[in-house]
């Protein structure tokens, strides 16, 4: 069956209006194809598709529990291999931000570490959303969550972001990337580019969420294109762990201001003119960095 | 039939071996005091070419039990081993592992949790996960170490049970200590356990299933009850499993085994290494003249109720020796025995007795105290403290 036409993400599965997850999850399926096993997080992507007796998923999936995507996955390899089994299968490991960044961040390093072959997925909404938008170290600076919430003396998150990619990167693995579903064909291009890597790899995909960010459910997909534009979520890939020498695969022309990707989300709308200025700041460094 | 090699060998020795006769094919392992020898022969038999399975060398107890589980609904013949911290570190995921009914086996070294940090032997860490689904057996010895591993194995398997089980071996009493044991032949094992092949399925991309559903109020008590049912249905399976273990490889077990008990008026229960203890006890005082039997409890998951009651029919006075204890209520043996009698017109009274813990020896004079205490129990109806501490350091208490 033609990729396009591939369907291993079921519709009817219990997503918000507009969620990035069930997006990433049927794109990255069409390019994995049906000869894998997922391992998935508690989170929203497990309380959408898995609600007994129902199941949105044409492969064969597990999940456990909310911080071991990558230590079941790692059971599952293992056993394929030791089974003769392994031949022809990849395994992914989904996880949310909260079981990728947080939680799971001790799982998903000794995964990398031993070198499984094995692609990670962090499906990245920048809070845990199923138990209703709380911070996590994935956050951004100044978004505003039910446990970091904007106030008086608040600007809501007081930290950056976490940067997961580099961290796993810096593993040694031969695959990295980050990617977005704004950008879909740059998105299945790495996932192919994951599944072949012998050995682990890992992606970040940016994948917003409408009842976190509150924004329309009809602009997830625009969201997470500012945030490509304006170099807020910078799409990048990286072989053996090479972060000097890594590669930028979307790079705009021009950056639009970060103020475009923040004041359609409602999450960020206690900010000042004076606090999106130093967001802006820190985005113009962290572009130079990247080259662009 | 093989012949049985005769070995000298510590008890985490003799759980790999029992584990490596059963031809694991996955193990995912972290090592911690007193089960860390268990990971470190398992490797060394994968590295030597004698055992054709792999270790995963995780970064964690909670990512052992984690891959054991990923690696089971794959459909591989999966154990591992942990103590203490380790499996309170695994607490979580042991309700996975029974909850999707993925036979396992885990070799326990029964040792104390903290704090205080104590390396030393009781079996709180073990009992603290009595309610996790897991079946529960606990060893004497280091060849009751090693044949529990093959039984259980073959029990946790069954069809009709398929849930995973612990096997306990005291902390250095067993774990690091020399003795004799009948190591059976390969072949005979072979015989014994066929290959796994899981009856329900496995994560395969020819037949894809979703393990590990949400389940909804509507469903998640039929799951629960579906579970009590294969623990409860587990008691024949172990009966029967432990027969044929005795007709092939010559040694008997039982979920709880007698001994002096036909006509004793007082009986000890215990589990673990001090059964060794109170047997001596129990030899001098009926050199002694006095009327005193012991059980040894093999099976605590599922709970032996019938057979302990049905040995303990006509016994006056019940001392039932818990090397564990939950706080504010008592030790977990005696709990489960006198649930056992709530309904019951004639019943034993049962004396409760927390001994043992954190590695504190327990003397054959202790055992003599708990009779003494229990017959004087049944003879004067002054029935003493709820909870009675056994061998206790009053300095330190002060
Ligand atoms: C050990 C444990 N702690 C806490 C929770 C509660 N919990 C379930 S999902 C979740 C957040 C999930 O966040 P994330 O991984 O970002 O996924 P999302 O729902 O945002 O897709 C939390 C805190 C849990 N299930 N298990
Ligand atoms: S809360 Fe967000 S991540 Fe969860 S289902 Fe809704 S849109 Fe998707
Ligand atoms: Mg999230």
């Amino acid at each position: 069956m033609a990729e396009e036409e591939l369907e291993l993400f079921a519709s009817g599965h219990r997503a918000c209006a507009g969620c990035g997850e069930g997006t990433a999850v049927r794109q990255i399926l069409k390019v994995a194809g049906p000869d894998t096993i997922a391992t998935i997080c508690t989170g929203c992507l497990e309380v959408i598709s898995t609600g007994y007796p129902e199941t949105a998923w044409e492969i064969p999936i597990i999940h456990a529990a909310f911080e071991n995507s990558a230590s079941v996955a790692s059971g599952v390899e293992v056993a394929l291999k030791e089974l003769g089994k392994k031949e022809g299968v990849n395994v992914i490991a989904f996880g949310g931000d909260g079981g990728t960044f947080d939680i799971g961040f001790q799982a998903l390093s000794g995964m990398l570490e031993r070198g499984h072959n094995i692609t990670y997925v962090c499906l990245d909404n920048e809070a845990y959303m199923n138990t209703g938008i709380q911070r996590c170290s994935s956050t951004p600076y100044g978004a505003s969550t039910t446990t970091s919430p904007a106030g008086k003396l608040s600007i809501g998150e007081h930290r950056p972001k976490k940067p997961i990619a580099a961290i796993c990167a810096a593993h040694g693995i031969p695959y990295t990337a980050t990617a977005s579903i704004s950008h879909i064909p740059d998105l299945k291009k790495k996932v192919k580019k994951a599944i072949e890597t012998d050995g682990p790899a890992f992606l970040h995909v940016f994948s917003p969420c409408p009842t976190g960010w509150r924004h329309g459910s009809d602009d997830t997909i625009s969201i997470a294109r500012l945030a490509v534009e304006t170099g807020v979520f910078v799409l990048w890939e990286a072989e053996d762990g090479d972060i000097c020498n890594l590669n930028v695969t979307v790079k705009p022309k021009k950056r639009k201001p970060v103020e475009e990707y923040l004041r359609p989300q409602r999450r960020f709308r206690h900010l000042s003119e004076k606090d999106i200025e130093k967001i802006q700041k820190e985005v113009d460094e962290k572009c130079e960095k990247y080259g662009f | 039939m093989g012949e049985q090699k005769a070995m000298t060998i510590k008890g985490n020795m003799a759980t790999a071996m029992g584990a490596k006769l059963c031809r694991p094919n996955v193990i995912p392992a972290y090592p911690i005091t007193p089960s860390t020898l268990f990971p470190e022969k398992m490797s060394e038999f994968v590295a030597d070419g004698e055992l054709d399975a792999s270790m995963i060398n995780v970064e964690s107890e909670h990512s052992a039990m984690s891959a054991c589980i990923g690696a089971a609904a794959t459909g591989a013949r999966v154990c591992t081993a942990s103590a203490s911290q380790g499996v309170a570190l695994m607490h979580e995921m042991l309700f996975i592992a029974s909850g999707m009914r993925l036979p396992m086996v885990m070799a326990v070294g029964n040792r104390a949790l903290s704090a205080p940090i104590n390396i030393w032997c009781d079996h709180q860490d073990t009992v603290a996960s009595r309610d996790s689904g897991w079946l529960q057996f606990y060893a004497e010895n280091n060849q009751e170490g090693l044949d529990l591993m093959i039984n259980a194995f073959r029990i946790g398997e069954d069809k009709r049970v398929l849930l995973p089980v612990m096997v306990g071996i005291d902390a250095f009493v067993l774990t690091h200590t020399i003795e004799g044991v009948d190591v059976p032949a390969q072949e005979d094992v072979d015989d014994f356990l066929p290959p796994y092949e899981p009856p329900h399925g496995k994560l395969d991309p020819k037949e894809p299933a979703t393990f590990g559903s949400f389940g909804t109020p509507e469903y998640y008590q039929e799951f629960k009850q579906a579970q009590v049912e294969a623990i409860e249905g587990s008691r024949d399976v172990i009966d029967e499993v432990f027969e044929e273990y005795e007709e092939m490889f010559g040694r008997e077990y039982n979920k709880a085994t007698p001994y002096y008990c036909d006509d004793a008026e007082i009986v000890l229960i215990t589990m673990g290494s001090m059964t060794g203890t109170a047997r001596e006890a129990v030899k001098k005082l009926r050199k002694e003249g006095k009327k005193v039997g012991l059980i040894k409890l093999t099976v605590f998951r599922p709970f032996p109720s019938p057979e302990l009651k049905e040995i303990l029919s006509g016994v006056k006075g019940v001392a039932v020796v818990d090397r564990n204890i939950s706080p504010g209520a008592y030790g977990a043996m005696y709990s489960d025995l006198a649930a056992a009698y709530t309904n019951d017109e004639e019943k034993p009274i049962l004396k409760n007795f927390i001994t043992g813990l954190g590695g504190r020896e327990i003397f054959v004079k202790n055992f003599e105290e708990m009779y003494e205490m229990t017959k004087k129990a049944v003879d004067t109806g002054n029935l003493g403290k709820p909870v009675e501490w056994i061998n206790v350091n009053e300095d330190v208490l002060r």
